[in-house]
C-alpha cells in the first residue's frame, strides 16, 4: 500500500514538473492593446534568401496551377530567385493561427486579422522606403487604423473590395438587389441558401439591419452592443433554417453551386470567376443596395520571418502596377496601386471597381476585429470578437 | 540476512528490466499522459480577449461554461447520438458479414472478403468522404438510381461515418467468430437446438466481446470526428467542430481544452462500461 502511494506520488510529481516545464511563461504577446510589442523594421534590403513562405487568400498568389494563364508567382521566382510556397488561408482566423506558428514570412491580412497580428507581435513594422511601389499606392489606404499604429505602417496595402451576393440564375429568376434575398427572402429557396462560415458574417446581418431596422441604431456593423448583436444573431438563426450548408473553403463553395446544393448566398468575385470558367451552372453577382461588407488587405511581414528580404521583394512585386492589375482583375477587387489602372486588360476595370474613388471606398464596411472598445469610437460598451464566436456557434446550434 | 550474491543478481535483473521498460514508459508518460495533463491544466487558463494570447491565471469559467451552456449540451447529445447510431449500423452490418466470413465461406472467398473489407483502409479518408459527398449530392448517382437522396445533414454524416469505420468493426467480430470452435456448434445442433438457438445461446455470448471491442473503435472514432461532418453534414455541427472553432476560429485554447474533456469523459465512460463485459481482453 505504502509503495503504491509513493509510486503515485512520484508519477504526480513527474506530471507536475512536466506541466510546469511546458507552461513556463513565454507570454510575451501583448497582454493589453495599449501598445504593440516593439519591433524594428528592416533597415536595408539584402539579397533574397531563395525561399518565401506565404499565407494568402485564394487567388492572391497564383502560380498557374488553377489556370495556366493566371500566373504571377513564377515570373517573381525567376526575377528574384525566391521560391514561393503558398499556404491558402480560408478565413482570417485561420490566417492568424497560421502566422502565430512563426513558420511563414508574410501574410495577406484583412482588416479583421491585422490588428490581432500587430498587437500579438506576430508581424513586424514595415520600412516603406524599401518598397518603391508604395509611393503610388492610393493615399486613402495609407496610415489607416487597420494597417498602422501611431504613424508606423505594418504592411503594404494590396487591394480592397466588397463581398457580393451570388445566385444561380436558373433557379433565382428575379434578380435580387438586396441582402433581404438571403434573410427574409431565404424561405423561397429553403435549404439552398449558403453563407460564409465565420463569426465575421454576423456583420453582414448587422449591415442589413442597419438599413432595414434603423430603430436598432446600428451605425457600424463591427461596433455592436449586446442588444444589437442579439438582434443580428436572431436574424441569422432564422436564416439558419433555410441554409443548406455554410462555406469557408472556397472550393467547397464552387462545388456546392455546381452541384445545385447552394443557389444563393454571399460570395467572392474569385468564386464567381471559377464558376464562370467551369461553365457548369449559370450564375450572376450583384452588390446589393444596402452596400456590403468587404475587405481591405495588407501584405504583412512576420516578426519571425526567416526570409525577410524575399518578403520585401514580394511586397514590392505584388504592388507593382502590372502585377497588381493582374491580381486585382483575377480576384475581382480594386487594386491598391493607382498606376495599376493603366495595365488592366479591361480599360474600365478601375472605374467599375471605383479603385481610386475614395468616397466609394468609404461606403464599404471593411472587415475589422470587433472589440470591447467600439471600433467606430462610439464608446466602450461593444461586443468583442470572442462574444461573436460564441454567438456564431449558438446560431449554428 | 540476505546472501550478497543473490542480492546483486536481483539488482542486475532489475536494472535490465528498467532498461527494457523505461523507453516505452517514458513515451507513455511524457507524450501521452503529459499531453493530457497539459490539456487538463490549460482548461483552467483564460485568454486575452483581443489578441487571443493565453493568459496563465487560474479560472474555472471555461469548465462552468462547458457544463452550463445550451449550445454545448445540444452538440454533445448530437455527437453521442451520432456515435451510437454509427456503432449500431456497423454492428448490424458487420455481424452477418463476419459470421459468413468465419463460418460459411470457403477459404478462398474468406480471403477475398478479408481483402475487400480492409482495402478501403488504404484509401485516403478525404477521398472517401468526398466520394460520399458526390454520391449524396442532389444530382448525384443516388438520386439517379433511387430517385431520392437524404441530402447533406445528420443522416449523411451517420452514413458516411458508418462506411468509414465499418472495417474496424468487421475485423474484431470476424476474429471472435473464428475463435468459436466448430465443435461447440456441432454439439449444440446434435443436442437438438435449432440454428437460431445455437446462435443466441452459444455464439452470441462468445462473440459479444468482439462486438464490444469493435464498438469501442466505432464509438470513439465517431466521437472525435469533425471532418466528415463538414463535408457531408451540411450545416450540422458536432462537438469536434465546436472544439475546432474555439481553437482555430476563436483562438480560445483554454475553452477548447475544457470542451475536449467532454469526448474524453464520454469515451472513458464507454470504456468502463465495456470493461464490465470483458471486451477489453479482446481489443
Amino acid at each position: 500500500m505504502r509503495t503504491t502511494t509513493r509510486r503515485l506520488g512520484v508519477a504526480l510529481a513527474a506530471c507536475a514538473a512536466l506541466v510546469a516545464a511546458c507552461s513556463s511563461p513565454t507570454n510575451s504577446g501583448g497582454a493589453n492593446s495599449s501598445a504593440p510589442p516593439k519591433g524594428e523594421p528592416l533597415s536595408a534590403l539584402g539579397d533574397g534568401e531563395g525561399q518565401l513562405n506565404l499565407v494568402a487568400w485564394p487567388g492572391y498568389a497564383e502560380d498557374g496551377s488553377n489556370d495556366p494563364k493566371v500566373d504571377w508567382v513564377q515570373p517573381f521566382e525567376q526575377q528574384t530567385g525566391c521560391k514561393v510556397n503558398v499556404k491558402i488561408g480560408n478565413t482570417s482566423d485561420e490566417m492568424v493561427q497560421l502566422m502565430r506558428t512563426g513558420q511563414f514570412d508574410g501574410v495577406s491580412a484583412s482588416g479583421d486579422a491585422t490588428l490581432r497580428l500587430i498587437y500579438a507581435g506576430d508581424v513586424a513594422p514595415v520600412n516603406t522606403k524599401l518598397v518603391p511601389n508604395y509611393d503610388t499606392i492610393s493615399s486613402f489606404l495609407k496610415d489607416q487604423p487597420w494597417n498602422s499604429v501611431a504613424g508606423q505602417m505594418f504592411g503594404i496595402p494590396h487591394g480592397w473590395g466588397a463581398n457580393l451576393l451570388m445566385y444561380n440564375t436558373d433557379v433565382v429568376k428575379n434578380a435580387p438587389d438586396s441582402w433581404g434575398a438571403v434573410f427574409p427572402g431565404a424561405t423561397e429557396v429553403k435549404g439552398k441558401v449558403t453563407a460564409y462560415d465565420s463569426p465575421i458574417y454576423i456583420a453582414d446581418a448587422a449591415l442589413y439591419l442597419s438599413k432595414t431596422k434603423p430603430e436598432l441604431g446600428i451605425k457600424n456593423p463591427y461596433a455592436l452592443t449586446s442588444e444589437q448583436l442579439d438582434a443580428a444573431a436572431e436574424l441569422l438563426k432564422a436564416q439558419h433554417g433555410n441554409i443548406g450548408e455554410y462555406w469557408s473553403d472556397y472550393t467547397k463553395a464552387v462545388q456546392a453551386f455546381e452541384s445545385g446544393t447552394s443557389v444563393i448566398g454571399t460570395s467572392w468575385q474569385v468564386i464567381a470567376n471559377m464558376l464562370t470558367a467551369d461553365n457548369k451552372v449559370k450564375i450572376a453577382t450583384v452588390l446589393p443596395k444596402e452596400g456590403s461588407t468587404g475587405w481591405s488587405d495588407t501584405w504583412m511581414v512576420s516578426s519571425k520571418a526567416a526570409h525577410p528580404n524575399c518578403m520585401y521583394k514580394w511586397m514590392d512585386y505584388i504592388t507593382s502596377p502590372q502585377v497588381n492589375a493582374q491580381v486585382a482583375e483575377y480576384f475581382g477587387e480594386a487594386p491598391a496601386q493607382t498606376k495599376a489602372c493603366e495595365f488592366t486588360s479591361d480599360k474600365n476595370f478601375c472605374a467599375t471597381f471605383h479603385a481610386t474613388d475614395e468616397d466609394y471606398a468609404k461606403r464599404i464596411s471593411y472587415w475589422t476585429t470587433p472589440q470591447k472598445q467600439c471600433v467606430d469610437g462610439s464608446g466602450d460598451n461593444c461586443t468583442a470578437y470572442s462574444e461573436w464566436v460564441d454567438k456564431w456557434q449558438q446560431i449554428k446550434g | 540476512m540476505t546472501v550478497p550474491g543473490r542480492s546483486s543478481h536481483r539488482s542486475r535483473s532489475r536494472i535490465s528490466l528498467a532498461f527494457l521498460l523505461v523507453p516505452p514508459l517514458a513515451w507513455l508518460v511524457i507524450a501521452y499522459l503529459g499531453s493530457l495533463a497539459v490539456l487538463l491544466v490549460s482548461a483552467f487558463w483564460s485568454t486575452d480577449a483581443f489578441t487571443g494570447a493565453v493568459v496563465r491565471t487560474y479560472t474555472s469559467d471555461n469548465v462552468t461554461r462547458v457544463l452550463t451552456e445550451a449550445v454545448f449540451r445540444t452538440a454533445t447529445l448530437r455527437t453521442i447520438g451520432v456515435a451510437l447510431a454509427v456503432t449500431a449500423i456497423c454492428i448490424v452490418l458487420a455481424v452477418p458479414l463476419a459470421l459468413y466470413m468465419a463460418k460459411v465461406a470457403s477459404p478462398r472467398v474468406r480471403l477475398a472478403l478479408v481483402v475487400a473489407v480492409t482495402t478501403p483502409l488504404w484509401a485516403s479518408y478525404l477521398v472517401k468522404a468526398y466520394a460520399w459527398r458526390m454520391l449524396l449530392s442532389p444530382q448525384g448517382p443516388l438520386t439517379w438510381a433511387a430517385g431520392h437522396t437524404p441530402g447533406y445533414g445528420l443522416i449523411a454524416t451517420v452514413l458516411t461515418l458508418a462506411y468509414l469505420w465499418l472495417p474496424y468493426m468487421v475485423i474484431p467480430v470476424f476474429a471472435a467468430f473464428e475463435r468459436v470452435p466448430n465443435t461447440l456448434i456441432d454439439a449444440s445442433s446434435d443436442l437438438g437446438a435449432p440454428d437460431l438457438t445455437t446462435m443466441r445461446t452459444v455464439m452470441a455470448p462468445l462473440v459479444f466481446p468482439g462486438i464490444a471491442a469493435g464498438s469501442i473503435f466505432t464509438f470513439s472514432l465517431s466521437m472525435g470526428d469533425y471532418i466528415a461532418v463538414t463535408i457531408v453534414g451540411g450545416k450540422t455541427q458536432m462537438l469536434g467542430n465546436i472544439i475546432y472553432g474555439q481553437l482555430v476560429t476563436a483562438n480560445n485554447q483554454p475553452l477548447a481544452a475544457a470542451l475536449s474533456l467532454i469526448p474524453l469523459a464520454a469515451i472513458v465512460g464507454y470504456l468502463l462500461a465495456m470493461r464490465r463485459t470483458g471486451a477489453l481482453e479482446n481489443v
